[in-house]
């Protein structure tokens, strides 16, 4: 740690002003990251209580199941019209506002996410139910827009009043065969955050979508990419880089995405893992059920691009593939390193703290790496002890009740479509090329000893964060925003990118040390004193020369 | 196209899909409205998310710090009951964060399983977890219900409710103003120009410097302004109250009349130069003022412009979109430089809009098409029938605007993609001439980029 003050003590002095219930909680969910022992060559770190609930009144940035399920896993689809089933505010506060961008191929395909669609469930809906509503909004929404998809999105009261909505979109499918109608389950008050949303609405995906369709996209190395999500253009870069290399990306999810791409995905050889904690769950299930390995990649920062392109050629070992995978990485670095040398040395040796999701803290650390500058604090929003400790302690987390009321699905070999890809000995030479199959190796092992790793941050840590640690740069969302900035910190949001991006793949990585060095060297940050509050005292008042 | 879906012909009447809304839920508002209380902290009784998504929504809004906390519902107090959640949630703000008030409302959950907040505050502080001499404001503000417009309204109410008190025999020469839901540079407008006609005033909520505060290198949790809750309870000593804006005021301004006999006046918005004379006017005779030459020549100033730049509003055709209060007071502004607002939709129900709207609009003389509760999607398709000149509401309406090359002049809430609004008001004869500037900015830009090269003008 950079500062004076050891993280330990960061942590007492957080800790201190809480209520005992409060502390004893936050105990341990804020952990001094240390490397206590070694799992297959890689260090391991303390358990960190995490996943839990909320604690009122705290002052938290976790949002809630349907934010997980709407806004983040299905918002950034284009062609489905989703029908958000409650009041007017969750279907409005989740439109357009997450920046996922999409670029339909023709003026004339269908785009919905410019358009925020709910049923405005009125209290006579709340008394009386609210299906009849919801069926006729169905039927409107399908006269005049015509999808091939539709899905149903339940905020809480919905839930509440017992309005069967998976029964609604059985009911309208049947008299609507032409389009396939899901609903999804996804009340604001399941799960502890965003994170059973994401579980939700992975597997509504996986049972009434992927499967369905046969739009093989041509190319001899067909992979899809799970958990990207085109915030700021991120797909974009990654769809160039990707067909430069000859690799063909059957579908993403969900950036820039579309409904026939989902229903085909199952037809890869490879699903790439990007945002573990709101995606893994499909990666798993299409294991199962269709043979697809899976790994995780990280196109964030270039040197994490470059390892990621790597893996991928080393995964489907083609000659051809890997020199293509080299020529381009070869082509595409001078510019990242002529940008490095521009914008490091004004970046180098100051700090960054993180809190974001369930991925960003970690893989934006590569890229701060690259300008030179450490990541002193980092945490999660929504994310499970896996993304902080890595997969293999998936055995030993205990589902608490909370957890258990998010619907694990048991997935078993599709007895036509499943194949294998790979043998027990393919695994095993892939993991001595450093490829880790079905794992994640977590945001502790790797960031250095002594960093303080906080869970849930709150508002309150956050001002201790700020005047103790006094960091270059913070990197939060919205809501975090001003309040640090106030303090004459500048905040870098990482969920929605501050309105520009792409910082994905190779020319991601230059316009984010472009942003991060105007950011940590901005000129309106140092002007916060007048010069009469410089120097207060007036001295020689009238002693100028004439 | 980015609206590609929408077509001018209607293929079939809804009734239960709203495309695009022109309005959000109660939360917001009365998590705006307590944010005008000094060293208050608003509470959402519900689950996370909405807490998240108002906080994030205000934020993008005013650019500013957007404290608020939540019970944080999780299935099991959905199922139970938020009691366990509310007063856990108390102690801890006090605790950690220390305000002098904690403004709870509800939510639409906390709403269904019918939560008891006048009970469950009983129990709170019966169990100390309200610290002595804390206040906790109450609301009961259901998104199934009324708008975000209504959540002000009703916040507003519950200072009345719990605080406002009747202490004198005579009342005290001091007018209470209820600005409505503006922003709050037009607090800040209406307490100066209370100012320079000289009448003390008691404005509740006030959000000026609290969201439109300054950059000083130290962020203020609970920022310099806002109503005190001493001035809060005197406004129940105030001689009347002078309302602004029927939706938003006039249910506190009814409350403390009955509370505490304090009369009011309800007037619509001061926004164009018409019904800032009317709240002048109210204002002068009600604290028994003459109006000063100041207010004269700012009056004066206005209407100079508007009527020496009459011919580029004259006729001009305008589609709004917004909330009641701020259409009626907008609509009337329009019609008296004799511009032509013949689309209007305003997502918050009730039906006085439209009967307000109607003296304004039957100056036209022609069909006006109006939709109370309507969306932007039925917007979208009158402006493909009938083109207008220009567009006026929230952001959203930036996809129609681009969609058909139509000007839009953002006013209202939200306004996400541009910042002014915090800081410059819009009531006011100030704000008058500062809505007239923006309009004909945006008509003469428009003008100039598509004359043709000989009529291009120098002096317009």
């Amino acid at each position: 740690m950079s500062s004076k003050i050891s993280a330990e003590e960061l942590k007492q002095e957080m800790l201190k002003k809480y209520p005992a219930k409060v502390a004893r909680k936050r105990e341990k969910q804020i952990i001094v990251n240390r490397h206590v022992g070694e799992f297959e060559g890689r260090p391991t770190a303390p358990p960190i209580a995490v996943n839990s609930r909320t604690i009122p009144g705290i002052l938290s940035m976790r949002g809630c199941a349907y934010a997980g399920c709407k806004g983040v896993v299905l918002g950034p689809t284009r062609d489905i019209v989703h029908i958000v089933h409650g009041p007017i505010g969750c279907s409005y506060y989740a439109w357009l506002t997450r920046r996922n961008q999409t670029r339909p191929e023709r003026e004339t395909d269908p785009n919905y996410m410019t358009y925020c669609f709910s049923t405005d469930m009125q209290e006579q809906d709340i008394i009386y139910g609210g299906e009849k509503k919801l069926r006729k909004a169905i039927e409107e929404a399908i006269a005049i827009f015509h999808p091939k998809a539709l899905d149903i999105f339940s905020t809480c009261p919905v839930g509440l009043i017992g309005d069967d909505v998976h029964a609604v979109a059985r009911e309208m499918e049947a008299k609507y065969p032409d389009v396939n109608i899901f609903a999804f389950s996804c009340e604001g008050y399941k799960g502890v955050s965003q994170s059973a949303g994401h579980h939700i609405a992975n597997n509504k995906v996986f049972t009434d979508v992927v499967g369905l369709g046969d739009m093989r996209k041509p190319g001899k190395f067909r992979m899809n990419l799970l958990g990207e999500y085109n915030i700021g253009g991120d797909s974009f870069e990654l769809d160039r880089i990707f067909a430069k290399c000859g690799l063909t990306l059957q579908a993403t999810f969900s950036g820039n995405s579309t409904y026939e791409e989902f229903a085909s995905s199952h037809t890869v050889d490879l699903n790439l893992v990007m945002c573990h904690r709101s995606i893994n769950y499909m990666a798993d299930m299409m294991e199962k059920k269709y043979g697809i390995p899976w790994f995780k990649v990280n196109f964030i920062g270039a040197a994490a691009t470059a390892k990621s392109l790597r893996h991928i050629a080393a995964y489907y070992d083609d000659p051809e593939l890997t020199a293509r995978v080299e020529a381009v990485i070869a082509e595409e670095m001078p510019a990242v390193l002529a940008a490095q040398a521009r914008h490091r040395p004004r970046c180098e040796g100051k700090t960054a703290v993180m809190f974001l999701g369930g991925s960003r803290a970690h893989h934006y650390q590569d890229l701060f790496k690259e300008l030179g500058m450490d990541t002193v604090s980092a945490g999660y929003e929504f994310a499970h002890r896996d993304d902080y400790e890595g997969r293999h302690v998936l055995p030993t987390i205990k589902v608490d009740a909370d957890s258990r009321n998010i619907e694990e699905l048991t997935v078993l070999p599709d007895p036509e479509q499943y194949r294998e890809r790979l043998s027990a000995e393919d695994k095993a030479a892939l993991k001595g090329k450093g490829i880790l199959m079905n794992g994640y190796e977590g945001l502790m092992p790797e960031m250095a000893e002594g960093a303080l790793i906080i869970d849930d941050l709150n508002h309150h840590e956050a001002e201790v964060l700020i005047d103790k640690l006094k960091p270059a740069l913070f990197c939060a969302g919205i809501k975090e925003k001003y309040v640090i900035q106030k303090s004459g910190v500048p905040l870098k949001q990482l969920h929605n990118y501050d309105y520009s991006g792409p910082y994905a793949g190779f020319q991601g990585a230059v316009n984010f040390y472009q942003e991060i060095d105007r950011m940590v060297n901005a000129t309106p940050f140092t002007l916060v004193k007048a010069p009469w509050q410089e120097s207060p005292e007036l001295n020689a008042a009238y002693a100028w020369v004439g | 196209m980015l609206l590609r879906h929408t077509s001018a012909e209607t293929t079939v009447e809804r009734e239960a899909l709203t495309i695009n809304p022109a309005k959000t839920c109660q939360p917001i508002g009365a998590m705006y409205a307590a944010l005008g209380v000094h060293n208050c902290m608003p509470h959402s009784h519900g689950s996370q998310g909405c807490c998240s998504y108002h906080r994030s929504m205000l934020t993008r809004h005013y650019k500013e710090p957007v404290m608020a906390a939540t019970s944080c519902f999780t299935e099991g107090a959905s199922v139970f009951g938020g009691q366990a959640n509310l007063l856990e949630a108390l102690g801890n703000i006090f605790t950690i964060y220390n305000p002098d008030v904690v403004a709870v409302h509800t939510t639409c959950l906390s709403e269904t399983i019918g939560d008891d907040l006048k009970q469950m505050t009983a129990k709170a502080i019966e169990s100390g977890k309200v610290p002595e001499g804390k206040t906790v404001l109450l609301a009961n503000t259901p998104s199934y219900a009324g708008s975000h417009v209504t959540g002000f309204s009703t916040m507003v109410k519950g200072m009345v409710d719990a605080l406002a008190v009747s202490t004198e025999a005579h009342k005290l020469d001091v007018i209470n103003i209820i600005p409505g839901y503006v922003e709050p540079s037009d607090m800040e407008e209406i307490k100066r120009l209370a100012s320079a006609a000289g009448v003390k005033t008691i404005l509740f909520p006030d959000t000026s410097n609290v969201l439109n505060g300054p950059m000083t290198g130290k962020f203020r949790m609970y920022p310099s302004g806002g109503v005190t809750v001493a001035e809060l309870r005197a406004t129940g000593d105030s001689r009347a109250t002078l309302a602004l804006g029927p939706a938003a005021s006039s249910a506190a301004a009814k409350a403390l009349d009955i509370k505490c006999h304090v009369p009011c006046e309800i007037l619509e918005l001061p926004i164009g130069l018409g019904a800032t004379d009317r709240f002048i006017d109210s204002l002068r005779r009600l604290a028994g003022v003459s109006v000063p030459e100041s207010i004269n020549r700012e009056r004066g100033q206005l209407l100079d412009v508007m009527t020496d730049m009459h011919q580029y509003t004259y006729g001009r055709k305008v589609a709004l979109a917004g909330d009641p209060d701020h259409l009626v007071a907008l609509v009337d502004f329009l019609v008296s430089m004799d511009m032509q607002p013949i689309h209007i939709v305003s997502g918050t129900p009730g039906k006085s809009a439209e009967q307000r709207l109607r003296p304004s609009l039957d100056k036209l003389g022609r069909p006006v098409n109006v939709k109370i509760p309507g969306d932007l999607f039925q917007l979208h398709q009158w402006i493909k029938q009938e083109p207008v000149d220009l567009i006026i509401g929230g952001t959203h309406c930036k996809y129609i605007a681009r969609d058909e090359d139509i000007p839009l002049l953002r006013f209202g809430f939200p306004i996400i993609d541009r910042v002014g609004h915090q800081y410059f008001p819009t009531v006011g004869y100030k704000g008058g001439l500062r809505l007239l500037e923006k309009i004909l900015g945006l008509l003469m830009d428009r003008q100039d980029r598509d004359a043709p090269e000989e009529r291009f003008e120098l002096v317009m």
